[in-house]
């Protein structure tokens, strides 16, 4: 995720102070994952050098924390050709789980257990979000929805995989 | 050693080594299974690789070729063919792929079908029929026969009527398959607290990852042969 694109964002809607784009985009995005003070003021010390952002008042007391930033007609443009750019599709042809089946196979070691047993570990993660989501709002809901999509997408190779090991066998011990 | 001592102990229904053969077709080689009250088990494996018809095995509908089956310490092969049918009535209840709801009667009568046959009066069994409605957020619907309602209508009708007799042991084969994706998430949540809160035992037979990520834990059945993965991993 680009963090700076996504700080320049949350003041769209009006200037904040460092504290406050922390505590709207852990709200918002963080999740699992708060951002850390370090990495919001070395992002907006990047925006302001780039012209993204500017100062938009000091309050007394000094230090970085007091400043409150507000986006310029350069952030504003630089947000929107973010959000119209289409993401790059993950390509995911380098699997480590691939190989593991391959060099399973080409060990004589027993391949369709690697796949029983992550098959196992994906479902234990998926039960996981599927609570959290059962528990959660919307916002938990649509982003646990992506996370069990891909896993259930993992899943279906896995199965697929597992119909194929026969022929994968053959092929990769010619 | 007995088929009683084979089940795991504290398991309500347990199956061990079933073998099932549909002239020259082998669909059960040496399956086991066991699931303890309050639990939900996923069935997984691919199309054919025979997990319908452990299913059927284990509710009785099926008899095994060999293997034993155990519900409650008793083995299902003692019991006559009246008596497994007094246990599927009263002790199990059953939701499949298409609800399977009798068109002729409204969705209310169809909830209460299951007490009627086992001899509960009519106003009795349909205020039973509703409040499983209630949960089942299908109350509104007590007077339209199932062709007026929607497939996800239809099936929570469906999983009302399976858990009206307060099974011990409720039997999903595929629940969801006819469901698009917000459907069948929410029979599923509403099968498994509804299950959970009485305390039976769910045995989910699926495909799909996402249903079985309802359960508490999975065994994968392929080519007739079960996997228990908890014990495995």
């Amino acid at each position: 995720m680009s963090i700076g694109h996504t700080l320049l964002g949350l003041l769209e809607s009006g200037p904040r102070h460092g504290y406050d784009l922390k505590r709207a985009f852990d709200e918002k995005f963080g999740h699992d994952r708060p951002l850390h003070y370090g990495q919001v003021y070395s992002t907006m010390s990047r925006l302001l050098k780039n012209g993204l952002v500017e100062v938009d008042g000091i309050e007394p007391g000094g230090g970085p924390e007091r400043k409150r930033y507000a986006i310029t007609d350069a952030g504003v443009t630089d947000v929107r050709q973010w959000l119209a750019t289409p993401e790059k599709p993950e390509p995911y042809l380098q699997s480590t789980l691939y190989t593991k089946v391959v060099l399973a196979l080409l060990t004589h070691r027993d391949a369709a257990g690697i796949l029983d047993t992550q098959r196992s570990e994906h479902l234990r993660m998926m039960r996981i979000l599927t609570d959290r989501k059962r528990k959660g709002d919307l916002a938990d809901q649509l982003i646990c929805d992506h996370a069990l999509f891909h896993l259930e997408a993992d899943l279906r190779w896995l199965e697929l995989t597992a119909a194929r090991l026969d022929r994968l066998a053959e092929a990769v011990t010619r | 050693m007995t088929a009683e001592t084979m089940a795991p102990a504290g398991s309500l229904l347990a199956a061990h080594d079933l073998r099932k053969a549909y002239g020259p077709t082998t669909a059960l080689d040496g399956a086991s299974f066991s699931i303890h009250p309050g639990e939900v088990v996923a069935v997984m494996g691919p199309s054919g690789s025979g997990k319908s018809t452990l299913l059927h095995c284990l509710a009785g509908i099926v008899p095994p070729d060999s293997g034993s089956i155990t519900y409650n310490g008793r083995e299902l092969a003692t019991m006559n063919d009246s008596q497994r049918s007094a246990l599927r009535r009263s002790e199990f209840g059953f939701v499949f792929q298409f609800g399977q709801l009798v068109p002729e009667l409204t969705c209310v009568e169809n909830v209460a079908l299951p007490l009627r046959l086992n001899g509960t009066g009519r106003k009795e069994a349909e205020r039973a029929a509703l409040t499983w409605m209630e949960r089942l957020e299908v109350d509104d619907l007590k007077g339209k026969r199932p062709g007026e309602v929607s497939g996800g209508q239809g099936q929570r009708v469906a999983v009302a009527r399976a858990l009206v007799t307060n099974p011990r042991v409720l039997f999903a084969d595929e629940p969801t398959g006819a469901l698009d994706s917000l459907n069948g998430e929410r029979v599923m949540e509403l099968l498994t607290e509804a299950a959970r809160s009485t305390n039976a035992a769910v045995v989910l037979v699926t495909h799909e990852a996402r249903v079985a990520a309802y359960s508490d834990r999975e065994i994968v059945v392929r080519d007739g042969k079960s996997r228990d993965m908890e014990r495995i991993v």
